[in-house]
């Protein structure tokens, strides 16, 4: 049976890591959202250098680990001189990394509106930029909602490698709990029941939206 | 088919047999071993290792300082051999007639006990509950935990920890637990290991980091840049070990040691390895 005094003994580090990662959760949701957009049209957009840049980006950073990608950012960018302690490296960390794979579900997404939808918004006048938000983004989102969630669900549980950078999340506070407690299955139970209880709500958001836009169509 | 199975029946009831005969030679192997060796100690063991005319010290191959192998010579260098070295020297007169044998904090008490080893000299902390296992020396080494921070810190001494001062120390290490106890205003940061949580105070992430101080100094011995400061506010001295109840090796051990602190060899051989905040 699962030892519930581990729960209540050490209730405010569970919270206060709990609070960290849905802080380390939102930030990274937005910012890799925006960030991931944004790659994603410099990856269709009709400029060579921009889709250069975007391919390289996403390329490089969707092949490395998330973990080398943090741990860089904690260790390498105080050396000139930008001192990121470890819950903000870990957070810019996850968004570098995440916006990678959402660039691909948004490329994926646009790509799938058919060209002509393009090709008339252009020739009725409207900019690149107009075209994309008015014509073509608007129907790509429906498109990347089910991968876009389940990008999402996974930036919350990755969050949990921030704990090699004391960032003070859930992982990081179960790893000081079962080192002090020595009990090892009940309190890494305990912190998988917190993820799930951020992850349950998202997924179902998800799949609430996902039903929602398909009616609209 | 019944047949079969009753035939397989034997086999494997032979089988069963055979090893409880195996083993019960081998217990009784023991036993005679045992009491073969035990007849001889009648003898005490500072005699018996001087009629042997050479010590056996057990010594760790992986700690930088105290005892490293040399991958190049195979050679094990350190404080800890320097000092098993200086000791031999004194009782048999000879420091070439000092052997050591790699051990690792599991295998050394039982080494030692087996008779594998003559004596201990691992980073071995004096503790109550070994000394019930063990005869420890006088303290060769005075290990306890201490504060690394860059040159020219303000930090000074584990009193300059005020609060919001960053302490970076090992997930699950007794220094952290420490620590919070005696700085309880710092904040504490853990990370996986040594290496990490040294690279963390290199990136600045934090103001100090913390643990026992023979660690401390391999770090210094890496990076001149850092130093240790104040004095270590635990108490885990490092002695030597020898088989329980041979005080006169213990007596033997003690007196090398007082020598070689007179004599100032042992002053000479700290220097040698461990490089204070200088």
């Amino acid at each position: 049976m699962l030892d519930f005094s581990i729960l209540t003994e050490n209730w405010d580090m569970y919270i206060e890591g709990f609070i960290n990662t849905i802080y380390i959760s939102v930030i990274g949701l937005i910012g890799s959202f925006v960030f991931g957009t944004i790659l994603a049209v410099f990856r269709i957009a009709p400029f060579k250098p921009l889709n250069w840049i975007g391919t390289i980006y996403v390329e490089f950073f969707r092949n490395i680990p998330l973990l080398i990608i943090a741990f860089f950012l904690f260790t390498a960018l105080p050396t000139i001189g930008i001192q990121l302690d470890g819950f903000k490296a870990g957070t810019l960390a996850l968004i570098i990394y995440t916006s990678a794979f959402i660039a691909e579900a948004v490329r994926a997404g646009i790509l799938s509106v058919p060209k002509g939808q393009t090709e008339a918004a252009r020739s009725s006048g409207l900019t690149y930029i107009q075209t994309m938000n008015l014509v073509v983004l608007p129907q790509a989102i429906k498109i990347v909602i089910p991968p876009l969630g389940n990008q999402f669900i996974n930036l919350v549980k990755n969050s949990s490698i921030l704990t090699i950078l004391a960032a003070g999340d859930l992982m990081y506070q179960a790893d000081l709990i079962s080192t002090r407690t020595f009990v090892t299955f009940d309190v890494y139970i305990f912190v998988a029941l917190f993820y799930l209880v951020l992850t349950i709500p998202l997924s179902t958001g998800v799949n609430y939206l996902e039903k929602r836009l398909a009616k609209s169509n | 088919m019944f047949k079969k199975k009753k035939s397989l029946l034997t086999v494997l009831l032979l089988a069963m047999l055979s090893v409880l005969m195996l083993a019960a030679c081998g217990t009784k192997d023991d036993s005679e071993s045992g009491s073969g060796s035990g007849s001889k100690e009648s003898k005490n063991s500072l005699e018996a290792i001087k009629e042997k005319d050479k010590i056996v010290f057990g010594v760790k191959n992986d700690t930088r300082l105290f005892g490293l192998k040399d991958p190049k010579t195979g050679n094990i260098e350190g404080f800890d051999i320097d000092i098993a070295k200086e000791i031999t020297k004194i009782i048999l007169g000879d420091e070439s007639k000092a052997e050591f044998k790699e051990v690792t904090s599991k295998t050394r008490i039982p080494m030692l006990q087996k008779g594998d080893i003559d004596a201990i000299v691992a980073t071995m902390t004096i503790t109550e509950e070994r000394k019930q296992e063990v005869d420890f020396s006088d303290v060769y080494f005075k290990a306890g935990q201490a504060l690394l921070v860059k040159k020219g810190s303000p930090i000074k001494s584990i009193k300059d920890i005020k609060k919001g001062t960053k302490v970076l120390a090992v997930k699950g290490s007794t220094s952290a637990v420490n620590i919070r106890e005696k700085a309880p205003d710092a904040t504490v940061l853990e990370f996986e290991n040594y290496a990490e949580a040294f690279t963390a105070l290199k990136a600045k992430q934090g103001d100090t980091l913390t643990t026992d101080n023979a660690i401390l100094y391999g770090m210094v011995d890496e990076d001149p840049n850092y130093q240790v400061v104040g004095d270590i506010f635990t108490d885990e001295p490092y002695g030597i070990a020898v088989k329980k109840d041979s005080p006169e090796l213990v007596k033997a051990i003690n007196d090398a040691l007082k020598e070689l602190q007179s004599n100032g060899k042992y002053d000479e051989l700290y220097k040698k390895w461990i490089k204070t905040s200088n």
